[in-house]
């Protein structure tokens, strides 16, 4: 599958790579230089391929909360709500974002490679009086990044971008003329937007995407750097921090979940996990070696295989290695020496905090 | 992509340089090119006596690991011990850094190699 904007991609030299299913960009320069240039000034991102899935009708709110494990009833819970999304064992069956219309009318972003399967899980689980339609090939998706991206968009709009508070959003607003969905949010770890373009995508999406090229100080950055961003943040993939085995506790997602008061599906799994402890939980370990950990390297204390790498990297920004990792609880805790296992060799690491990456605000 | 007159090329994208009975070994810009940023080399040993073909190290990229393999038999004599503060500088220009020396064990192996030209047509049709 292609997005609106793979002929984009194409003229400005990018690798494309398939991701689940997709031909996206993994890198236009190189990974190193477009995560800078996120963290210093701004990046553009490609991420149509995500899914959007609109619920609505009479008691949408309620019957959406009722699958999630955060609480998007709350008035306080602003108006874009982050949650993960569980399966009765606690496993999680992706992570979202609620975008909360009205409480009849629900925008929900989930993630690319389980947008049949959320739209399949949702249809069956909201009960009947709520109406379900999977809108992922009818929505472009941009995301704009950096400590610039306010400066950058705001040129392009009348829209008073810079009194929009993190995590909320704004219909109906003009992008370069281009009506657009905007919100305040992102997957970097940085300031900016995600911009929702539906209608003619495929004269509107690559219409905005150049305008915005146009400005100084933006590049266009591919998923390489993409995940780099995401990782430094200690933001979850779903896949590798998050799964069908890998419950929203055992990720430490635990600001995100709300039991007091309410139902939803996986509650009594997830509550369990919360007072007795998961049997896995995710850490942070940092190599006091030289060596790259890598998603599905062996952790070892001593002799015993404690577990396994969901994510390993270079930290651009920190210009080191870390990792995350998911291991038995009862080592989680202790101040062990954790060794990951690469090509048969222990990487010695010592823990760490998460996030490794946090901007100044 | 670039490529240089005088070396060696093998089909996994090594170039060999051979001045006084010592081949010097790195990969080539095609290669650094595919990988993206490097920013890890594993350095084999000196001393390691190597078959040709033999796994001989690692290059890593932000993305991936790549084994880097000796094109030639023989004896690692040396190792370019720059590349692991600076990996970088084989994207910079991969016909200079090359990764280790191995003094050749059997020259005739340098014939089952290619030259520029037919590492350029090789590259086309990969």
């Amino acid at each position: 599958m292609r997005t609106p904007l793979y002929n984009e991609h194409v003229a400005l030299n990018a690798k494309i790579v398939d991701f689940h299913g997709w031909e996206l960009p993994i890198q236009y320069t190189s990974i190193i230089s477009e995560h800078e240039a996120t963290r210093s000034s701004a990046g553009l991102f490609d991420v149509s391929h995500m899914g959007e899935i609109l619920v609505e009708g009479k008691g949408a709110l309620e019957a959406m909360d009722s699958l999630l494990t955060n609480d998007i009833t709350r008035p306080l819970a602003g108006k874009a709500i982050y949650s993960p999304m569980c399966y009765d064992n606690g496993g999680t069956v992706d992570d979202l974002i609620v975008y909360k219309i009205s409480d009849e009318k629900l925008f929900v972003v989930v993630n690319a490679s389980n947008a049949d399967k959320d739209y399949e899980w949702i249809s069956s689980h909201i009960g009947s009086r709520v109406c379900v339609t999977n809108l992922s090939s009818q929505y472009a998706q941009l995301a704009l990044q950096g400590p610039k991206a306010t400066e950058i968009l705001s040129s392009l709009t009348d829209y008073d971008l810079s009194a929009m508070k993190p995590f909320t959003f704004a219909e109906n607003v003009k992008i370069a003329g281009v009506d657009a969905f905007i919100s305040r949010t992102g997957y970097t770890g940085e300031d900016g937007f995600e911009i929702y373009i539906t209608g003619n995508i495929e004269e509107n999406a690559p219409y905005v995407w150049r305008r915005i090229l146009e400005k100084d100080g933006v590049v266009p950055v591919g998923l390489g750097a993409r995940d780099t961003l995401r990782f430094e943040s200690c933001l979850p993939l779903y896949g590798q921090e998050l799964s069908a085995d890998i419950s929203p506790v055992m990720a430490g997602l635990t600001r995100f979940i709300n039991i007091n008061g309410r139902e939803f599906i996986g509650k009594d799994a997830i509550a369990d996990q919360l007072e007795n402890s998961p049997a896995k939980k995710l850490i942070a370990l940092e190599p006091v070696m030289k060596g790259i950990p890598r998603e599905g390297c062996e952790v070892i204390v001593g002799d015993t295989v404690v577990g396994y790498v969901t994510s390993g990297s270079v930290c651009p920004t920190l210009q080191g290695m870390r990792a995350l990792a998911l291991v038995d609880s009862r080592y989680a805790d202790e101040n062990e020496e954790f060794s990951i296992i690469i090509r048969g060799k222990a990487l010695v690491c010592k823990k760490t905090q998460m996030p490794f990456y946090k901007r100044k605000k | 992509m670039k490529t240089k007159s005088g070396l060696y090329y093998s089909n996994e994208h090594e170039w060999i340089e051979v001045k006084d009975g010592v081949a010097y070994v790195g990969i080539t810009d095609y290669a650094q090119d595919s990988l993206g940023d490097i920013a890890y080399v594993e350095l084999p040993e000196v001393g390691d006596e190597l078959n040709a073909g033999d796994n001989a190290c690692v290059v890593e990229s932000v993305k991936a690991a790549s084994d880097v393999y000796s094109p030639v038999s023989g004896k690692i004599v040396e190792v370019n011990e720059e590349l692991d503060a600076s990996p970088e500088k084989i994207n910079e220009d991969a016909y200079s850094a090359w990764i280790f020396k191995v003094e050749l064990a059997n020259e005739e192996e340098l014939s089952s190699l290619m030259d520029e030209n037919a590492y350029k047509s090789f590259c086309k049709e990969a």
